[in-house]
């Protein structure tokens, strides 16, 4: 496996090539910007930020369909489409959790050596990929249960989606190290943990005690997963720089 | 490497060929490979994009070429998708946009050095000047919404300073006009340096025009807005350069010596031996191209290419930093203005294009917001306060 940090003739620094990078300096100093500096950048975008719409809306549930879930009617008054916004957002990101994991295992099949054997397996991988579609279902059911629609994108769970596409893009990159990889799935398990507190929060709120508990178990599992790759991710690191790794 | 365009048969067509794997296979380094590589990668995108359309506009209208060009548009196709599918997965739609921007300074600066003819090369340097400002825009833009240094993609090779301000670029349409050359007497080489031209700047216009949309800060949106009308003004500029009385065969035989001519300019210099593998092959494959058009130009003009082709390659496009020209030309020119075909100083602009600009710029000009005050230094503007402090 490629080490994450090799040496080798990055040159997007501007010590890789002094005199074009001198001149290049020498230039821009001789000449200031066309515009006097002010807040424009930021005058423009409140501006915008006045005028635009939202990202979009919660779809209406059955409730208001006339198929009225008990859970729901239990609700009612305490802003349902909230709880419904959340929801949809973990039943996608851990739909995606899911793919990742899928990637992740490709990847470590594919370049895992003695030194990631020693720290993590595959079998470790997969245990946290079933996790996460368990997870998934609990979700899709709690969604079900309340006379929503676990198809449907809500608000929330869009925005998500552009905050993680990025985890996406690292861990597909064919060139990315499991390190790198690991990182990334790291920042994707963070962001679960605290967005599975508060839902357990939530649906307490809400009056619905035995979908706080399911959840709660979720929550149990994704702080061990957070805390299992972060190990993971700091052996092969300190292996790398140096230092010495033992088995988890 | 046969210099003589006639002499090289090149690849025939029915042996070039691909796979999937190949077409989308290994990509440059951003980090590692040099930024020509990229530059050189990037234009050659255009090209055969501006392939593409020319052979399908040219399909629309001449029933009895349709076969040769579904055939030869193929492999274009494939081409550009290799070409393109070297770009790594790690540049962010910014970070490509400051390699477009490089490609418009550096290779505009190269064929103006090389352009024989003194209108065609005024006309480069021309727009040289306003595709410079845009550079200075964009890396604005990176340094203060992204928090990045354009640096990291120009590798120093490319100057970061206002040139023609992008606010006074917007011209009334008649003032992009051009006088185009004389396909009588112009020299070959005028023809695949306009040509060449019009790819990049088409290519430029279409890149903006697609990712300009999937930027979420506003600011962002509006300058590519901007900057995406700017090129498009710089296709109807550079495009109104070439003969209108030129027949379609006779295009499409200039469209294949140029990107032939570009393949050979792009391998002569490349320094990725990979890279340049793909060069040496595209090349082949457009001298066999060549070859299917030259036999139609004979076929159904009954002319002989000679009329119209070099006899031999000319020398390369020179891929280096163009940095003291560049200058040289801001220095000189910078206060230049479009009236109809005719470069005039700014005090003498038209009112036309005048009053374009004040209708256009009534709610703000996007590519003033987003550099108000910027200088570029190494590391961003954030590391120049941190020297300061």
């Amino acid at each position: 496996m490629e080490k994450t940090s090799h040496l080798g003739m990055n040159r997007t620094g501007v010590d890789m090539s002094p005199m074009h990078s001198k001149a290049m300096l020498e230039g821009a100093e001789r000449v200031p910007g066309d515009v006097e500096a002010n807040q424009m950048l930021a005058t423009r975008r409140q501006e915008m930020i006045m005028e635009a719409g939202t990202i979009g809306s919660v779809p209406m549930p059955g409730t208001l369909k006339g198929a009225l879930s008990s859970v729901m009617k239990k609700a009612t008054g305490k802003s349902p489409e909230t709880f419904i916004n959340k929801l949809g957002e973990r039943l996608a990101f851990e739909r995606m959790g899911v793919r990742l994991y899928e990637a992740l295992i490709t990847k470590c099949e594919t370049l895992a050596n003695q030194q990631v054997g020693a720290v993590f397996t595959i079998d470790d991988l997969r245990r946290i990929r079933a996790d996460e579609a368990r997870h998934f279902q609990l979700v899709h059911d709690a969604i079900t249960s309340i006379g929503a629609d676990p198809t449907a994108q809500t608000p929330d769970a869009d925005v998500s989606a552009v905050l993680s596409s990025g985890v996406l893009k690292v861990i597909t990159d064919i060139r990315t190290t499991v390190p790198q990889s690991l990182e990334a799935i790291l920042t994707a398990e963070l962001a679960d943990t605290a967005a599975w507190e508060l839902l357990v929060q939530m649906a307490e709120a809400m009056g619905m005690s035995d979908m706080a508990a399911s959840f709660r178990e979720a929550l149990e599992q994704e702080e061990r997963h957070i805390l299992q790759v972060k190990q993971w991710y700091t052996q092969l690191m300190t292996f790398e720089a140096g230092g010495k790794t033992t088995r988890h | 490497m046969a210099t003589r365009l006639f002499d090289a048969k090149g690849v025939p067509l029915e042996k070039q060929l691909f796979t999937w794997k190949e077409l989308a296979g290994n990509t440059i380094s951003k980090l590692d490979d040099d930024a020509f590589t990229r530059v050189r990668i990037i234009l050659m995108n255009g090209i055969e994009q501006q392939a593409n359309r020319f052979q399908h506009h040219c399909a629309m209208l001449n029933g009895e070429l349709r076969e040769a060009l579904a055939a030869v548009r193929r492999v274009e196709h494939h081409q550009q998708t290799m070409i393109n599918w070297l770009i790594s997965p790690d540049h962010s739609p910014l970070e490509t946009t400051i390699a477009y921007e490089q490609v418009a300074i550096e290779v505009t600066a190269a064929l103006a050095q090389q352009e024989p003819d003194d209108y065609l090369a005024q006309t480069y340097r021309f727009g040289l000047l306003e595709d410079f400002d845009h550079m200075y825009r964009y890396s604005a833009l990176m340094d203060r919404v992204e928090g990045k240094d354009a640096n990291n993609i120009l590798q120093s090779y490319t100057d970061i300073i206002p040139g023609r301000p992008t606010v006074e670029e917007h011209r009334a349409p008649a003032d992009d006009l051009r006088t185009p050359y004389d396909r009588a007497s112009a020299n070959p080489i005028s023809k695949m340096n306009a040509l060449t031209l019009v790819a990049g700047e088409y290519q430029t216009r279409d890149y903006y025009m697609n990712i300009g949309p999937t930027f979420t800060d506003p600011v962002a949106r509006q300058l590519y807005a901007e900057i995406a009308s700017i090129e498009e003004q710089h296709v109807t500029q550079y495009a109104s350069l070439l003969d209108p009385s030129e027949s379609w065969l006779e295009k499409w035989l200039l469209m294949e010596a140029t990107e032939a001519y570009n393949y050979y300019s792009c391998m002569e210099s490349e320094t990725n031996p990979w890279v340049k593998a793909i060069w040496e092959r595209f090349l082949e494959y457009e001298l066999g191209h060549l070859q299917v058009v030259a036999n139609l130009f004979q076929k159904h003009e009954g002319r002989d290419p000679a009329e119209i082709l070099p006899t031999e390659m000319p020398d390369p496009i020179a891929y280096q930093s163009n940095r003291e020209f560049v200058r040289q030309t801001l220095e000189r020119e910078l206060n230049l203005r479009a009236r109809g075909h005719q470069y005039v100083d700014k005090a003498q602009e038209g009112e036309a294009s005048i009053a374009y600009r004040s209708q256009i710029h009534a709610d703000g000009v996007p590519s003033e917001i987003i550099a108000a005050g910027y200088q570029w230094h190494p590391g961003t503007e954030l590391s120049r306060a941190i020297r300061a402090a």
